[in-house]
């Protein structure tokens, strides 16, 4: 495709009618507008030609690459590309210009840095991911929100200032911004960035702001959030820090750590957001394993299929917990249950999302977690694929099987509510039909998980892959079958932690309580110590004004004395001391 | 464009420019004594600046386009060592340029100042003695004989007195100034003269270059060490370097607008560039003696005027006499990138020199604007001019963030070069007091521009009025081309940079 509009990052496009929806006050049209531009920038995206730089600007002594598309950004925008069409529609009741132009100009934030080809250029989409962003949350209206709003940003534009300064460092060193892979952690600029990103894709210790931040914006505004920092991040990774052994370890611990806060947790949109960490880490696991033998290519089509099938699963969930939130009011576990009732569809739909993220057969985690776990196993990582084994039966026993059990069934609350509205009901039926269609087995050759693979970066060997096999489809069941029968039983006995309310104590309270304690403490001492301080600190700088004003002020000391004579001596002073040093320095 | 002044420009201008730089303006000078209308005098004056500019022009076209870097003209055609020769390097080239440059605004400017200013019968006498004041700034620059220099230093520097003294008319002050003025520049003067003397005891020449090719044969030679004590001091007295300043804050604050306007933007600076040429070309920095007195005079005099003259700047309550002070702080500017002996560093004195000329006579047109039209230059007296005046008042407050080192100013990318410079020798506790220097500069302009932009007028019958556009047009001319250099900085940077290398002797380095 040739003209002005091949050369157009669709990202760009998003950012721009984002902006517009801000000042549209015609409500249906702006929500046609949002639902329209992701559709326009899908059919963009599927024409421009790969391996270009469709548009670039030399300015600054850096090539500035706004427009390149590679087989690994491409499946990552299509994926933030359904999802920002999937967030249209599940936002169309609502009526709020903030959330429909920020929602969308995040989501082109996203889709514009992942097709950006030099780092200055991802590093202002970075950036305004992280302040469009902030809006959904705040958008949420209670305090908590405000101030969860407040240090998201913080530790957002933290990331940006840290990729700011590995950019600055690497333009040191390299001499060009391309983005392209480091061979290196060793260098301070690879570290920085390294740190950058693993804010944003939320690595262990630094993953706090996730938690805290997602399960209190709006109803829209999580499934907006689910789809599009972390997993650009993963992108980021995959781009940029390929087969970094570290990445395996770290992965495989975010992995595995939420698996215990998601399962005693009580608000059902907290589980899913420590769902969304250990997802996470499995593709970070995966990008770790990258550049090493086969697993090379296996590793980041695992990584990639796994980041499109989470974005669309894992909004599914989140948009069938904001149902239930829109038409109850809440999303704790110990306020719902027995809502299939009245909710039927949303409780299919949300049991499809389950299932996925559950990595059942048929189902798309299924074809897209299957790549991961065969990389590591070709490996030999074995502690790493024990890590991820338990993971994966961590992730069935909270998301597959608490969010809907606890939702949906279990002790009925006795509410009784209307069945979800029907833009979030078709939202919600597009997301399980991609789940299900990318899923299933290619009955029809190009279809079925075949349409998935022949999109992932590496495109023969992921087709030459098949997940159907029966050792495959027979560790998953063994896998999935007993991690049910545990959930049975721990239920039956009485020893799975029940439904009750409480606060979770993450990480993060060494920051917000111990942290905050010391602030007060230190301020409280401040506020005592402070007056006194200043009288010291201003009696010392009046008698230095003081003494200052004396000599220099035009009644002062040096403005004194006759006009010719004080300048007469000092001429001779001078002389004297020029011709001393000239004597001295030559003898 | 140097190109096609050097074609279009006629032979005989081509082949007698440098004396004709100065002789045009010094032969016009007596003739304009005779002149009896004002008006007449200052037209002819505009000419005589302009023609001088044009010769710079082409000498600096002369200059880059030789392959030597030098264009010499022996006087009356005796040979070197025994005649007068005018010698013109990328140096003085770049001196001359400015000289003359600001010698036409400055004309331009004069006419509403010296009508107000100056009593009537004597506007024609007024010209002739700046004529003469302008050819003998242009004759120190341009000769490559120190007596000549001399001569040509006395010939400005009387001729200043006369014009210090004619601010008599506004303000009496102007004579005790004028006179101490007259007393401090004839020491510096004899102070010069006496070095030359020792010179030419022990090589027996007067010309700059023949003193040059003698001097390193010379080496432990007394009479050279005293010679090089006299004219470092006589010339530092004439470059109102601190503390030899206190002859300058008067006689800028009382002489008429016009002359303060045109001796800031250049008498120190033609003497800073005759020091620049004894310190580099005649004596060189690899003297051991010249090495010492840069480290333990020149670098330290500097600072002190950065730091010093700053604070004193600060507690003035007259416009002019901030602008003075801070003028002689300026120059430690200059005495510091010289002082700090590299190429680097004496290219960033030039450069600051250059724009300074440029920052100073912007304030000093502005002020004169306003000494014109609301007679005061207390700031008190500026206080809501930015309303009434605003075009006069933004040149001035372009030209103040200049002066201040704002970004995308000309002062800025001086500060910039200064600071490169002594980083390079690993100086950055000196760049640590520039930053002091400036802040205070921040403190003294912005006391200004408070008071201007949002004090209330102390005298509300004060209407809207601007300087007359004689005044707005050569003010903000100044104004823009310290915007303009200071985010392209090609041209000045480039002039100073070869006139650093010819300095040293280099081939200019472009």
């Amino acid at each position: 495709m040739t003209g002005p509009l091949s050369m157009l990052n669709p990202g760009w496009l998003m950012i721009a009618v984002g902006l517009v929806a801000l000042f549209l006050p015609m409500r249906r049209v702006r929500q046609g507008l949002t639902i329209a531009t992701p559709i326009i920038a899908i059919i963009l995206l599927a024409l421009a030609d790969q391996n270009v730089n469709h548009l670039g600007v030399q300015a600054l002594g850096i090539d500035f690459i706004f427009y390149r598309v590679d087989g690994l950004s491409f499946i990552f925008g299509l994926a933030f590309l359904l999802a920002a069409l999937l967030n249209a529609i599940y936002a169309w009741h609502t009526d709020d210009r903030l959330q429909d132009g920020m929602a969308m100009a995040y989501a082109g934030a996203a889709v514009a840095a992942t097709f950006s080809g030099d780092m200055m250029s991802l590093f202002v989409f970075w950036e305004l991911t992280a302040i469009t962003s902030v809006f959904l949350i705040l958008r949420a209206g209670t305090r908590a929100a405000y101030f969860a709003s407040m240090r998201y940003l913080a530790i957002q534009i933290l990331s940006g200032v840290l990729l700011l300064a590995g950019i600055a460092y690497v333009y040191h060193s390299r001499g060009d911004l391309s983005v392209q892979a480091f061979t290196s952690l060793k260098e301070p600029g690879a570290i920085l960035v390294f740190i950058a990103l693993g804010i944003k894709a939320a690595f262990p210790f630094l993953h706090n702001w996730l938690q805290d931040s997602y399960p209190k914006a709006t109803v829209v505004g999580a499934v907006v959030l689910s789809a599009f920092t972390t997993k650009l991040a993963v992108y980021a990774f995959a781009r940029m820090f390929p087969g970094h052994d570290a990445l395996i370890w770290i992965g495989a611990v975010m992995t595995v750590f939420p698996v215990f806060f998601a399962v005693i947790e009580n608000d059902l949109r907290k589980v899913l957001a420590y769902s969304l960490n250990n997802q996470v880490g499995f593709m970070i696991c995966a990008i770790g394993l990258g550049a090493t033998g086969v697993g090379n290519a296996l590793a980041l089509n695992g990584a990639s299929a796994h980041a499109f099938c989470h974005i669309i699963y894992k909004g599914l969930l989140f948009m069938s917990m904001g149902a239930v939130m829109y038409r109850t009011g809440t999303t704790k576990a110990s306020e719902l249950g027995g809502l299939y009732k009245s909710m039927p569809w949303t409780t299919v739909f949300c049991i499809i999302g389950a299932m996925s993220i559950s990595a059942f057969p048929l189902f798309s985690g299924f074809a897209a977690k299957s790549l991961t776990m065969s990389a590591v196993g070709h490996e030999g990582y074995t502690i790493v694929w024990l890590m991820l084994l338990f993971a994966s039966a961590g992730v069935l026993e909270h998301s597959g099987i608490k969010i809907p059990y606890f939702a949906f069934f279990g002790h009925d609350s006795g509410k009784r509510v209307k069945e979800a509205p029907f833009n979030m009901l078709l939202a919600m039926g597009l997301a399980a039909f991609i789940c299900v269609a990318v899923g299933i087995p290619a009955i029809v050759p190009g279809l079925g998980y075949e349409w998935l693979y022949n999109l992932l970066p590496y495109r023969e060997e992921a087709m030459a892959y098949n997940p159907f096999t029966l050792d495959h489809v027979l560790t998953q069941m063994q896998l999935l079958v007993l991690a049910i029968f545990a959930f049975v039983m721990l239920k039956r006995l009485g020893w799975y932690p029940p439904e009750k309310p409480g606060v979770v104590l993450d990480t993060d309270w060494v920051y917000r309580k111990a942290g905050y304690g010391l602030f007060t403490w230190a301020g409280t001492i401040w506020q005592k110590a402070g007056p006194a301080m200043t009288s010291v600190f201003f009696k010392l700088t009046g008698r230095a004004y003081d003494r200052i004003e004396d000599t220099f002020s035009p009644r002062g000391e040096l403005a004194r004395g006759g006009l010719g004579s004080a300048m007469a001596i000092w001429t001779a002073i001078l002389l004297g001391l020029v011709l001393l040093l000239a004597f001295i320095t030559s003898s | 464009m140097m190109d096609i002044l050097l074609n279009a420009a006629p032979r005989w201008a081509l082949l007698h420019a440098p004396v004709l730089l100065v002789m045009m303006p010094l032969f016009l000078a007596p003739v304009l004594a005779l002149v009896p209308n004002g008006r007449i005098a200052w037209l002819v004056s505009i000419f005589a600046t302009a023609a001088s500019l044009f010769f710079a022009l082409i000498l600096l076209g002369q200059v880059q386009a030789s392959p030597v870097g030098v264009v010499s003209y022996d006087i009356g055609n005796w040979p070197m060592p025994i005649g007068i020769v005018f010698r013109v390097d990328a140096l003085n080239a770049m001196i001359l340029l400015l000289v003359s440059a600001v010698g036409v605004l400055a004309t331009i400017f004069s006419w509403p100042t010296v009508v107000a200013e100056i009593n009537k019968q004597k506007h024609a006498l007024f010209y002739s003695a700046f004529l003469v004041c302008f050819a003998g700034l242009c004759g120190v620059a341009i000769t490559g004989d120190a007596f000549n220099l001399f001569v040509f230093l006395e010939i400005s520097s009387i001729s200043t007195y006369v014009l210090v003294a004619l601010g008599a008319g506004r303000d009496r002050r102007a004579l005790p100034a004028a006179f101490n003025y007259l007393i401090m520049g004839t020491i510096g003067a004899s102070f010069y003269i006496i070095g030359v003397g020792f010179l030419y005891a022990a090589t027996g020449t007067l010309n700059i270059a023949d003193i040059a090719s003698q001097l390193p044969s010379l080496a432990g030679n007394r009479s050279v060490e005293a010679g090089f004590a006299f004219i470092v001091i006589g010339l530092g007295l004439k470059a109102a370097m601190w503390p030899l300043h206190s002859w300058l804050p008067n006689a800028y604050s009382y002489s008429p607008s016009f002359v303060t306007m045109f001796l800031s933007a250049t008498a120190t600076k033609v003497a800073l560039y005759a020091l620049i040429r004894f310190l580099f070309t005649v004596f060189r920095p690899e003297f051991a003696f010249e090495q010492a007195s840069f480290t333990f005079i020149l670098m330290p005099l500097g600072l002190a005027a950065m730091i010093s003259c700053s604070f004193q700047a600060v507690f003035q309550t007259d416009v002019r006499r901030t602008l003075a002070y801070s003028s002689v702080a300026q120059v430690g500017y200059m005495i510091l990138g010289v002082s700090i002996g590299s190429i680097a560093g004496l290219s960033a004195g030039l450069f600051h020199l250059l724009n300074h000329a440029m920052i100073k006579g912007a304030l000093f047109m502005a002020v004169g604007g306003v000494v014109l039209t609301y007679q005061g230059t207390t700031i008190r007296d500026f206080a809501g001019l930015g309303r009434s005046a605003p075009w006069t008042m933004t040149g001035f407050a372009i030209a103040a963030l200049s002066l201040i080192g704002v970004p995308l100013t000309a002062g800025f990318q001086s500060k910039l070069q200064l600071g490169y410079a002594l980083f390079e020798q690993g100086m950055w506790w000196a760049v640590a007091l520039v930053v002091f220097s400036s802040f205070l500069a921040v403190i003294y302009m912005g006391r200004i521009l408070e008071a201007i932009f949002f004090q209330a007028p102390i005298n509300p019958r004060k209407f809207r009025k601007e300087a007359p556009i004689l005044i707005l047009v050569p003010l903000w001319v100044l104004a823009l081309a310290n915007i303009y250099f200071g985010i392209n900085t090609e041209f000045p940077l480039g002039l100073a940079r070869d006139a650093a290398a010819a300095a040293f002797g280099l081939e200019a380095f472009r």
